[in-house]
């Protein structure tokens, strides 16, 4: 079921421990052990938040696990929303343009895609479905280059549209969209729709959307941080650093930051607060997330 | 359109144009973003541009066949980074797996403490960009304000230099296994967790251990996940692009041809030498293919193609 959220029932209430005998004593090695993988994992981001509160002279002299409250912070926050007329804030926009329209398209496309490929028969299926999983094992990014130069064909480079537009078909979505469908949509239901005479879009909106709402929910999340990550369609195709996402954005004034290094800790305070808004996004919505899909879990 | 199908099993799931419609946006985006592109690249990468006539004469460009994918073969510096990448891939896929397999298997233990603490932690760097992930790192491992090595020099030990040409690669692939480990360890973890407990029980009655269960029922058990892990782990590292690049202006040590993507980027967008980058995208596009297609068919067929 959903991975995220706890279940502790699951394990430690769980009465069947053969007898009175085993006691249900904490394993600390496993507990050590994932203690460890979790300081490995939260280390960096709690180093980021530290280096945050210091100010450009501190960032490279004072000892690092330790936050410094000379006013630093304020002065990273400031002046990384001063710098060149607040175009962090403008990158972070973009990012949220980028990852929420691209997602709900994707999404969109996806779950259509799937549906129809899951509960249809029809000429060209086979090979519709052996592109798409082509599609999956090319690296979308040695696509990027050819893409660069279509859009140029077509003037859109340097737009929205030439990262929104490539950022819209997932392979990987429709593949995982076509075994939910398969998994979650009953054709008794949808063959009963046939017999009462409803149409097949109506069938599609009524019988087949449903059920696959909670797919549909992991999909634009895995879409959404996917979009957000994205370095190299946004860096090949944008040139305007008004448009750029954020990654691009902070990788530019880290190139800067070689000749100023007055801008180190801007960038630092760039990564701190461009970390949290996914952090917050995963916090609010791991009881929405269904991994099994991606595990392959879903029982067909 | 609607073409009368052939008799199969199962005629009821005809419906005339609608599949047609349904499947219209996707297919016009695949051929737009995926096959145009990619049958574009293919001729870009069969033609370049020569000078034709005697010593001022004109570059046109022209079919040259080949001649672009032998020149990319023998160029040392893009054949250094596919080895490069691959010698990458394989510190990377099998520690980041076997962590993530380590992890998993650990939360599915009984009495664990702290177990959601963990889950979410080990989880959260998924959510950092690869190229916030590379900045964050690139300032744990820049020699002026490491903590690592002030952590180092605390106890009196020589500093590392994780940025030297020895190590770049491992500090680079470190980069990689912290933002790779937390999602397959749930994705593994979610398939744990759709095994009915009772397929322990028979274990535990026969005495065996917590680790002889994870080993000999659990790990047999996830398997297709675990191949389907290993499968995406290895083309995500086959395209391996964003913390070499985001670590190049830090350090020396990472040439502008360390991978393959980092070559095709300079050929196409320094060097504006489409035709060479064309030609190396396809090498390394039909590397992944090979790769993912002889893994699938060594491992097994289950993982794709699951659904009927």
């Amino acid at each position: 079921m959903t991975a995220l959220t706890a279940r502790p029932a699951a394990t430690s209430a769980q009465p069947t421990q053969r007898s009175g005998a085993v006691k249900a004593r904490t394993r600390w090695v496993p507990t050590a052990l994932l203690l460890l993988g979790a300081f490995y994992c939260l280390a960096p981001v709690i180093w980021v938040a530290i280096a945050a509160t210091k100010g450009p002279s501190e960032l490279f002299s004072t000892f690092s696990f330790w936050p410094s409250f000379r006013g630093g912070f304020q002065y990273n926050v400031t002046h990384l929303l001063d710098f060149r007329d607040g175009v962090f804030l403008k990158w972070a926009l973009n990012s949220l343009l980028y990852a929420g329209v691209g997602a709900v398209l994707s999404v969109a496309v996806s779950t259509l895609a799937g549906y129809a490929l899951a509960k249809y028969d029809f000429v060209g299926r086979e090979l519709i479905f052996m592109t798409i999983l082509a599609g999956v094992l090319v690296p979308q990014i040695t696509l990027a280059v050819p893409q660069y130069l279509l859009m140029s064909e077509f003037d859109l480079v340097n737009s929205y549209w030439s990262v929104l537009l490539p950022s819209i078909i997932s392979p990987y979505g429709i593949y995982l969209s076509r075994i939910y469908a398969a998994s979650v949509v009953s054709d008794d239901m949808l063959e009963a729709g046939r017999i009462d005479g409803a149409g097949e879009y109506r069938l599609a909106w009524k019988v087949g959307l449903p059920p696959m709402v909670p797919g549909m929910v992991t999909l634009l999340l895995l879409q959404f941080v996917a979009i957000w990550n994205n370095f190299l369609l946004p860096y090949i195709m944008i040139s305007d650093d008004g448009r750029f996402p954020m990654t691009v954005g902070l990788f530019t004034m880290l190139n800067q930051g070689a000749s100023q290094p007055a801008l180190y800790s801007l960038v630092v305070m760039g990564v701190f607060l461009s970390v949290l808004p996914l952090v917050a996004l995963f916090l609010f919505l791991q009881r929405y997330w269904r991994l099994d899909l991606v595990s392959g879990g879903v029982k067909g | 359109m609607p073409v009368a199908a052939p008799v199969r099993r199962r005629p009821r799931r005809r419906g005339g144009p609608t599949p047609y419609v349904l499947m219209a946006p996707a297919v016009v985006l695949l051929v737009l973003f995926l096959l145009v592109p990619i049958g574009y690249t293919v001729w870009l990468s069969l033609r370049a541009n020569r000078v034709s006539g005697g010593g001022l004469g004109i570059r046109t460009e022209r079919f040259v066949g080949l001649e672009n994918y032998t020149s990319v073969l023998t160029d040392s510096a893009y054949v250094d980074g596919l080895l490069r990448m691959l010698l990458y891939g394989l510190i990377v896929v099998p520690s980041m797996l076997g962590l993530a397999l380590l992890f998993a298997l650990l939360l599915d233990t009984p009495r664990v403490r702290f177990g959601a603490f963990s889950r979410i932690g080990i989880f959260l760097p998924y959510a950092v960009p690869g190229v916030i992930a590379s900045l964050l790192w690139g300032f744990l491992y820049l020699p002026d304000v490491s903590p690592i090595r002030d952590v180092f020099e605390g106890l009196g030990l020589p500093a590392p230099d994780f940025l030297a040409p020895g190590g770049v690669l491992f500090s680079v692939a470190n980069i990689g296994v912290w933002g790779g480990v937390g999602f397959n360890m749930i994705v593994l973890f979610t398939a744990l967790r759709g095994v009915p407990r009772e397929m322990y029980d028979a274990a535990r009655v026969d005495g065996a251990g917590e680790v002889q269960i994870a080993l000999r029922v659990k790990v047999p058990l996830i398997m297709p996940a675990i191949i389907m892990t290993a499968i995406f782990s290895m083309i995500a590292t086959l395209q391996v692009f964003n913390e070499p690049a985001t670590l190049q202006p830090l350090t020396d040590t990472v040439s502008q041809t360390w991978v393959p993507l980092m070559t095709i980027y300079r050929d196409a967008f320094v060097n504006a030498d489409i035709h060479s980058a064309a030609a190396a995208s396809v090498v390394l596009a039909l590397g992944t293919l090979a790769v993912s297609v002889a893994v699938l068919t060594l491992l097994q067929r289950r993982a794709f193609g699951r659904d009927r």
